[in-house]
């Protein structure tokens, strides 16, 4: 599609009109979600079992898909918004330590004690975004450190209260029943979707919604595209961050509860790990690393790439020694699609 | 275009990589003892494995059996991930598979998952891990051995061997079999034990460092215990940098292990013989398919605690080294 200056007449690109579905190529999601596409084709041709392309295969991989689609939203929200969270795998786990020792050694009913561990999150993820602000580190550097406090907090502070490596019993406290038909149960008999994926759903579409309409959905394109300019906008760019970061670890802590609902116990290495495949999430849906551009229904698509990857090795069979190579394999070529398309449609160089 | 090139080479070379992979471990062979229905059984063997020389000996134990029983096996391990682990027996169950067996290391995270497959009429046996719950979760035996029970023998071996301090070195972070094999050495052991938390079979150079530098700091220690094959040769490592006496003894062989028991540098390992662990339930699943056997008689079945030391070391180092050990 290089432009060309020989047809008769000459038509300034810029007047140049582009047609419907050139410009629908060119939003960041259609190349995800093409490539989302060649992996369902893939592992449906591998299958052995028959189900993975009906209902009972959607609601396996999309169980899979939730728990990491919920976080990578916020993540591909804080990316676009410039910065990283690396403290988002391990945050998983001590939400969900935290809800764990408050039912089973504090004794408290389980509802409370999930508004506290979303209001323990939001206060991690303050943190996190005032220490980049202030002191203008790489947000790498400083959610780094936070993952590896995080991570030693987690497992000595189990080990000093539990004396295991694992918080188990929440199933004993006041208000289970109820917490996990909200947060942890499974519907639409005999598919058994779980409920995560309403929940991740909806956080989609409120992320979209506050990328293209909101006010702040602006600030955060502004404030990752370039900062300084911004800030001389009038955009409050620090507290925009701050925000942000607030919203990936109170989004790490809703998975944290639903995981520790439905296993009804946590171990202390939970969620360590978790962090790349996020941020992996979101670049396969078109979210670039520099900040500034990508889309919410993107990380929602990268998810369910990884979801059906992770599904679609187990229904194939495949020798789970090659099972990491299998998956670097599609991720690259899943990027490598996305890529392509959106070259494609933005009248780059082929 | 060059995008377009590169990725068509990729898509390639995944399909041939599956091709190739997908061989192992399925078999096609029907020419089984050919009592009951011949008709295709599909085993899922689920567990919280790493891939590691521990594990790869369960694999191969559970893919040898599906050969010679003439069943697919499909081997899926969740890396310590209890959530992962629960979602791919959700998976195996909606495949419909004929037997599933896990090793049950976080029996509340897998319960409602094998309720499930207990509801769809799927025999379950435990393996490894879960020797107390395996009734609550629906299993027909376990197959394993008593972490506790083996932790004492250790413990005793290790007090008869004259020592007074022992270093009981944990290297998983969510394993609370472990922990029980430490509990276990604690009570026979007489001395005082101590729990020592270090990187893992990850990394073995930092935890050799790890456990050479806790020796040079208390040299009181003349004994460590090693829960893993891989972390023992880390800890002969360790010994010998930091210039202890202290005599070293592990949980489970490998091929470098058993040379090591045959030099003298570790005293003695204690073997779960996990071959059998990934072996044995592919036959019980099978056979409860084709012939409604059960097996156990409502108790586990037991393949350890093993001791292999200098004695009978030789018999068994080909074996570890073939991986079969």
């Amino acid at each position: 599609m290089s432009t060309t200056t020989q047809s008769p007449p000459a038509v300034d690109e810029r007047l140049a009109r582009t047609s419907a579905l050139t410009r629908m190529m060119r939003r960041p999601e259609v190349g995800a979600l093409i490539g989302a596409a060649v992996v369902f084709v893939l592992f449906t041709v591998f299958d052995t079992t028959g189900k993975f392309a009906s209902l009972d295969g959607v609601a396996r991989w999309s169980d899979s898909a939730a728990t990491i689609g919920i976080v990578a939203v916020a993540v591909a929200l804080l990316m676009i918004g410039g910065e990283f969270d690396l403290s988002a795998g391990v945050m998983v786990g001590s939400s969900g330590l935290f809800l764990g020792l408050l039912v089973t050694k504090a004794g408290m009913p389980i509802w409370p004690a999930i508004v506290l561990t979303l209001v323990f999150a939001a206060a991690v993820g303050a943190l996190n975004g005032w220490l980049v602000t202030k002191t203008r580190l790489p947000s790498f550097i400083v959610t780094l450190a936070t993952f590896f406090s995080l991570q030693g907090i987690n497992l000595g502070l189990t080990k000093a209260l539990t004396g295991t490596v694992r918080v188990s019993g929440i199933d004993q406290g006041a208000g289970f029943d109820s917490a996990r038909a909200v947060f942890a149960t499974d519907f639409w008999d005999p598919y058994k979707f779980r409920v995560s994926v309403i929940w991740w759903i909806v956080m989609t579409i409120g992320a979209t919604w506050t990328l293209t309409r909101a006010r702040f959905g602006n600030w955060i394109f502004a404030a990752g595209g370039d900062a300084n300019a911004a800030r001389n906008a009038g955009v409050p760019v620090a507290r925009t961050k701050i925000i942000l970061f607030m919203g990936t670890a109170v989004s790490a802590a809703m998975v944290g509860i639903m995981t520790a609902l439905r296993l009804r116990s946590v171990q202390a290495g939970q969620g360590v790990g978790q962090e790349f495949t996020f941020i992996i999430a979101a670049v396969v849906g078109g979210t670039l690393l520099t900040g500034g551009f990508g889309s919410a229904i993107g990380a929602m698509i990268g998810a369910s790439i990884i979801g059906m990857a992770f599904i679609g090795i187990a229904f194939a069979g495949w020798n789970t020694d090659w099972s990491f190579l299998f998956l670097g394999l599609i991720l690259f070529m899943a990027v490598m699609v996305n890529m392509f398309i959106s070259r494609r449609a933005s009248g780059g160089r082929r | 275009m060059k995008a377009m090139k590169l990725s068509a080479l990729l898509l390639a070379g995944v399909l041939g990589l599956a091709a190739c992979s997908s061989s192992p471990t399925s078999s096609s062979s029907t020419a089984s003892t050919g009592v009951g229905s011949s008709s295709k059984i599909t085993i899922a063997v689920i567990t919280h494995g790493d891939g590691g020389s521990f594990w790869s000996v369960a694999k191969k134990g559970a893919e040898d059996a599906g050969k010679a029983m003439g069943v697919t096996v499909n081997y899926q391990e969740s890396n310590n991930d209890p959530q992962k682990q629960a979602q791919l027996i959700e998976a195996a169950v909606t495949a419909g598979v004929q037997g599933i067996a896990v090793s049950a290391s976080n029996p509340d995270a897998i319960k409602d998952a094998l309720a499930r497959a207990k509801a769809a009429g799927i025999p379950i046996v435990t393996l490894n891990s879960g020797s107390t719950v395996y009734k609550q979760l629906g299993a027909i035996t376990h197959v394993g051995q008593d972490e506790e029970v083996a932790g004492e023998g250790a413990g005793e071996q290790l007090k008869n061997a004259g020592a007074k301090k022992l270093l009981c070195v944990i290297h998983e972070q969510n394993n609370v079999g472990l922990q029980s094999r430490c509990a276990g050495a604690a009570k026979t052991f007489g001395g005082s034990v101590e729990d020592f938390q270090v990187t893992g079979t990850s990394d073995p150079t930092k935890t050799a460092n790890e456990i050479a530098a806790k020796l040079q700091a208390d040299t009181s220690i003349d004994a460590v215990l090693a829960l893993n094959p891989d972390i023992a040769m880390a800890a002969v490592e360790a010994i010998s940098t930091a210039g202890s006496s202290a005599k070293l003894a592990t949980f489970d062989l490998s091929g470098d292990a058993v040379k090591a028991i045959e030099s003298g540098k570790i005293l003695f390992a204690v073997d779960q013989q996990q071959y059998l662990q990934g072996y044995l339930p592919v036959v019980f699943l099978t056979l409860y398919n084709r012939n409604a056997n059960t097996v156990g008689g409502g108790l586990p079945v037991m393949t350890g605690p093993g001791f292999v030391t200098k004695d009978n070391a030789a018999k068994v180092a080909a074996l570890a080294t073939a991986g079969t050990r």
